[in-house]
């Protein structure tokens, strides 16, 4: 088995095929992507491939150390450029080719006028922590 | 059927409500696949309910200090209700991963939350994985003959997953990898037993206390398990004089080879790149053909390892460190730290990266 992490994006990927932004959804369709999005985790659950998950706040902050005696910089609101990551979705498949299966279907959720949104996930291998025996 | 159970240590109180859950099962599911042999079926299921019942805190204890003293030598009784459960746990119809967590639950007796800590996964998730392989078998006669290869794929995957959380993978694999071996007169699975146990006399030499990796050359040799390498290699042979040779045997050659030898230069190398011709006549694997090019980089020099890299795929995992490790033996260091640092990009293994890393980093340095 190998774990994955699915990275949702509120900015920092390639714009969605489908790309309207949420507050222009209607409410039905709002609720659909949500409906889907916790069906697809459901399944998981059943098939034994899911290990968590979480939606992040938009409002991320960098963090610097700043030198001794001094209070550490933060970035403050200016986030344009930078990448946000909206949540995220650990799995525990068989194979990369089922994780980009499941990647796949996760981008297919509902978003404006019922279509797929089209949206590019970010699909991250875990590193291993056994040594395989090989020698 | 209680005597069995009885037999077995279970208590007498507790057998008999397994065997009423046998029982009912049967009810259940003889109508519609009644079992060849109908005891058999039943002392399978009462045992398996009994441990259901009874494997929570003293069967924990238990493993426990298995996971402190080595497994220990020696036959455990044969049975061949638990050879039947094998074989159903190591079902093709099943995933590897779901005939892991199977066997663990059913053959090895460990606990949902167990199972589901070694493999870092939620218990709800282990729970699910273990209820749909179990669903998948249930069609299936337990009195159908398996096969062997499955069942050995699975405790081999079982034996390298390693540790984490409370419970010792390596050594429950050891530990029904014994007990197949006693109620199964194959020679690979004596291969396979052999295999393990020389790869896991050797397991407090491969790491450092920080966890990091040591390489074979590295390692020191004093604190290798000398005598579960004597058995190892015991088992082996008696396994090799059967002339039924198998890659699992032939696997134990090599490792055996290795473990016997005084020091990596004192290594039989030729004899191993023999072993390995033969692991590429059974396998045809091009991981053999990588780790065999690494052998013949040892007893041939490391150009003559470098030529039978050059005949294999360059996207093969490990293949860059192999070629690194080549490039630095043939005079080469400034080639082979940039293919250590690609190498380590490349590693899915957080223990291996960092040794790549840090190799790629000492040529740099110097």
């Amino acid at each position: 088995m190998a774990k994955y992490l699915l990275l949702k994006h509120y900015r920092g990927a390639p714009a969605s095929v489908n790309d309207t932004p949420m507050e222009q959804w209607t409410p039905e369709e709002i609720s659909a992507h949500m409906q889907y999005m916790n069906d697809f985790a459901a399944r998981l659950e059943k098939t034994g491939e899911f290990v968590g998950s979480q939606a992040l706040s938009p409002e991320g902050t960098f963090v610097r150390y700043d030198g001794e005696g001094r209070p550490p910089v933060t970035d403050g609101p200016f986030a344009e450029t930078k990448d946000l990551i909206a949540g995220w979705m650990v799995i525990d498949v068989d194979d990369y080719q089922r994780a980009l299966e499941l990647a796949g279907e996760l981008s297919a959720a509902p978003g404006a006028g019922g279509k797929p949104i089209h949206e590019w996930l970010e699909l991250r291998p875990f590193m291993g922590e056994c040594p395989t025996i090989t020698e | 059927m209680l005597g069995v159970l009885v037999r077995r240590g279970a208590e007498f109180a507790a057998d008999e409500d397994a065997v009423q859950d046998a029982l009912l099962e049967a009810l259940r599911v003889w109508p519609a696949d009644p079992p060849r042999d109908p005891q058999g079926w039943l002392v399978t299921v009462a045992w398996h309910r009994f441990l259901d019942a009874t494997r929570a805190d003293t069967a924990r204890r238990r493993r426990e200090d298995r996971v402190h003293e080595t497994p220990a030598p020696g036959p455990v009784s044969a049975a061949d209700d638990t050879l039947q459960l094998y074989f159903l746990c190591a079902h093709p119809s099943l995933t590897p991963s779901s005939a892991v967590a199977l066997t663990l639950r059913a053959v090895g007796g460990l606990t949902t939350r167990q199972i589901a800590a070694a493999y870092l996964v939620p218990e709800a998730t282990m729970a699910q994985r273990i209820s749909r392989a179990k669903r998948t078998v249930s069609g299936v006669r337990l009195d159908r003959p398996g096969d062997v290869a499955t069942v050995l794929r699975v405790l081999y995957l079982v034996f390298n997953e390693g540790y984490s959380g409370d419970v010792d993978l390596a050594a429950e694999a050891i530990r029904l990898t014994r007990q197949l071996a006693a109620a199964i007169d194959h020679p690979e699975v004596a291969g396979l037993l052999a295999l393990i146990l020389l790869h896991h006399a050797r397991r407090a030499g491969r790491t450092a206390a920080d966890g990091s990796l040591v390489p074979l050359a590295e390692q020191d040799r004093g604190r290798w398990d000398t005598g579960m390498i004597a058995e190892g290699v015991a088992v082996l042979q008696r396994a090799l004089a059967r002339d039924r040779l198998g890659e699992f045997q032939a696997q134990a050659a090599i490792a055996a080879l290795h473990a016997d030898a005084p020091s990596t230069e004192e290594t039989d190398w030729v004899q191993i790149v023999e072993w390995y011709d033969e692991l590429v006549r059974l396998t045809g694997s091009p991981v053999v053909r990588l780790n065999r090019a690494v052998a013949v980089g040892e007893a041939d020099g490391p150009r003559a390892g470098l030529a039978a890299l050059t005949a294999l795929d360059d996207t093969l995992p490990r293949y860059t460190a192999a070629a690194a490790y080549l490039h630095e033996r043939d005079g080469a260091p400034r080639t082979a730290a940039r293919l250590y640092a690609e190498a380590a990009r490349k590693a899915t293994d957080l223990a291996e990266r960092d040794y790549l890393t840090r190799q790629a980093a000492r040529l740099n340095s110097r």
